[in-house]
Order: structure tokens, then sequence, then C-alpha cells
């Protein structure tokens, strides 16, 4: 499915490309399942044992708190629903492409975005934890002449995390275009297996590596 | 003998730079299956510190991998976006 958007605003004309569109359906998806869950939890008897859904929501919830404890320790609790958002969000962007639609994450601006988001958190929450005067001597450690090696190590974490993600999802997309091409009719036969591996497989895995490389940058900062 | 089209020319070197540029998938290849190698003696040491050992072993691969993302997006800029194609 694509859906593209062209619009004439005040005599300019807007494109709004494919991804944006699929992010903001899965934007409103997330948003509607959250609302309902939300219902639900606040329905719920706390006395008695949770059912059906809330025993999933649980789950992923309690998953996601010892994640962050494990990764970063029990002080830095406060970054568990930052995680908890960040994972949804690309779990469910990376496995979009099985219902056939492009994955946002397919597009370097979404990866970007998400990477310039973990590399502000470093340095807020450095600049925060260590004092100005930390920070600064962060930066000529463990000798001044390293310099502006420790800024281009600075700014090459964003690159290699928006690079990683949006390497391997868009790498699936084109075998998996380039399959579909050449394939023709018997690609049905072919394809759940890759769309398997590139998909479900690598999807999992390169969400799973972001998160975690988040919290490492971030607890990392902050020692 | 016929004259070769320059830009044919410009496309067809860059398919060539193009899959250059993916010999670097060597370097990843080797190194993750360094990783794995010794994740599974250190599986085999200690069974009981699996999770742990998964954990680390992929978030090294994951670094490890850098290098071969960064050939492919060269890659992947030269087929699609033709930057020497605009520069011509």
């Amino acid at each position: 499915m694509k859906i593209e958007i062209a619009l004439t605003l005040f005599g300019k004309e807007i494109f709004i490309p494919e991804t944006i569109v699929n992010t903001w359906i899965i934007v409103i998806l997330l948003s509607i399942f959250a609302i309902y869950v939300n219902k639900k939890i606040k329905n719920a008897k706390i006395d008695e044992k949770p059912s059906g859904l809330l025993n999933v929501i649980e789950l992923l919830v309690e998953g996601v708190q010892s994640l962050v404890e494990s990764t970063m320790g029990a002080d830095k609790l406060k970054f568990a629903p930052y995680i908890g958002t960040l994972a949804l969000y690309l779990l469910v962007a990376n496995l979009f492409g099985l219902l056939g639609f492009k994955p946002p994450t397919s597009d370097y601006n979404v990866t970007f975005g998400l990477a310039l988001i973990t590399f502000v958190l470093t340095q807020y929450y450095g600049l925060k934890s260590k004092g100005l005067g930390g920070y600064i001597k962060g930066f000529f450690e463990p000798m001044p002449l390293l310099f502006p090696l420790n800024i281009i190590g600075e700014i090459a974490n964003p690159i290699s995390l928006s690079f990683r993600l949006f390497g391997n999802i868009l790498s699936g997309v084109i075998i998996m275009g380039l399959m579909y091409g050449a394939l023709g009719y018997f690609s049905i036969l072919v394809t759940p297996v890759f769309h398997a591996y590139f998909d479900v497989f690598a999807g999992v895995i390169q969400t799973f590596i972001f998160i975690m490389l988040t919290m490492v940058f971030v607890s990392m900062a902050m020692e | 003998m016929p004259s070769i089209d320059p830009k044919a020319f410009i496309l067809g070197c860059s398919a060539i730079g193009a899959g250059l540029a993916m010999i670097a998938g060597i370097g990843p290849g080797i190194g993750q299956g360094y990783a794995a190698g010794k994740a599974a003696e250190a599986v085999g040491r200690q069974p009981e510190a699996q999770g742990d050992i998964i954990r680390t072993m992929i978030l090294g691969q994951a670094v490890a991998e850098t290098t071969g993302i960064y050939g492919l997006v060269i890659a992947i800029i030269l087929l699609f976006v033709r930057p020497l194609l605009k520069a011509f």
C-alpha cells in the first residue's frame, strides 16, 4: 500500500512522503492502543489477578523496567518510560513492512531524528551529572592532545546509531523489492522465509540494539 | 567505434563503485563470526550466564557491523541518489 499526499498551501506545493504518512498511522494506532489499555487498567480491580491483555501489558512494562535496571542501574529507572516508548515505536515501525507498507525506519530522516534525541539526552545528562567543569574536562582525557578525536567520537555516535538502523531496514526493503520483481507470481512461495528474516528477525534485533545502545550511551555519559 | 555516452559511462562506473564498496562486508562478517564463536565458548564454560552473554554478544556485533553499514550506505547512495551524475 502506498499513500502519498501532495498539498498546495499558499501557492507552495508541499509533498508529504510515504514514510511520514506511515509514521502517523503508527502513532495513531499506538495512541488508540494506549488509551484503550489505560481505560482497562483504571477499571481493573486491584485485589484481583490481572487477566487477558493486562497480563501482556504487565509483562511488557516489567520487561522494560528490568532491562533498564540491569543495563543502567536502579537509580536511572526514570529513563524506563522513554526506553519503553522507543522500543514500542521501533518494533511496530520495523514490523510494518510485513503489512505491505514501507517501514518508516527505512527513511534516514526518521532514524536520524531518533538518534538526535539520544545525542541530546547523552549531552544533557552528561552535563547535568558531571557539572560544567567535569563535562569539559571529559573532552581532554586521557590527554589534551586527543581533544579533536573526542569531539569526533562524540559526533560519530548519533551518525553510526542512525545509519545502523537505517542500513539494516533499507537493505531488507531493497532485497525484498528485488525478489518480488525477479520472481513475479512465484514470489509467494519463496518470500515468506526472507520476510521472516529481514522484517521479523532483523527488525526485532535492531530495535533491541537501538534501545540497548541508547541506554549504554546515556549511562556512560552520566558516570 | 561509436563513442560512449558520458551519462552511461558515469552510471556504469557508479555501479562498479557500489560493488567495490560492498567489499566492506568482509570485515563485519569476520568480526561477527569471531564474536559469536567466543560467545559459544563462553556459554560452554558458563551455561548459567547465557542471557548476559547473548546480550553482550549482540551489542558487540552491532558495533562491529557499523563499518559494513557504512559501505552499504555508500553503495546505496551511488546506485540510487547518483551524486556523480548531478556533478556532471
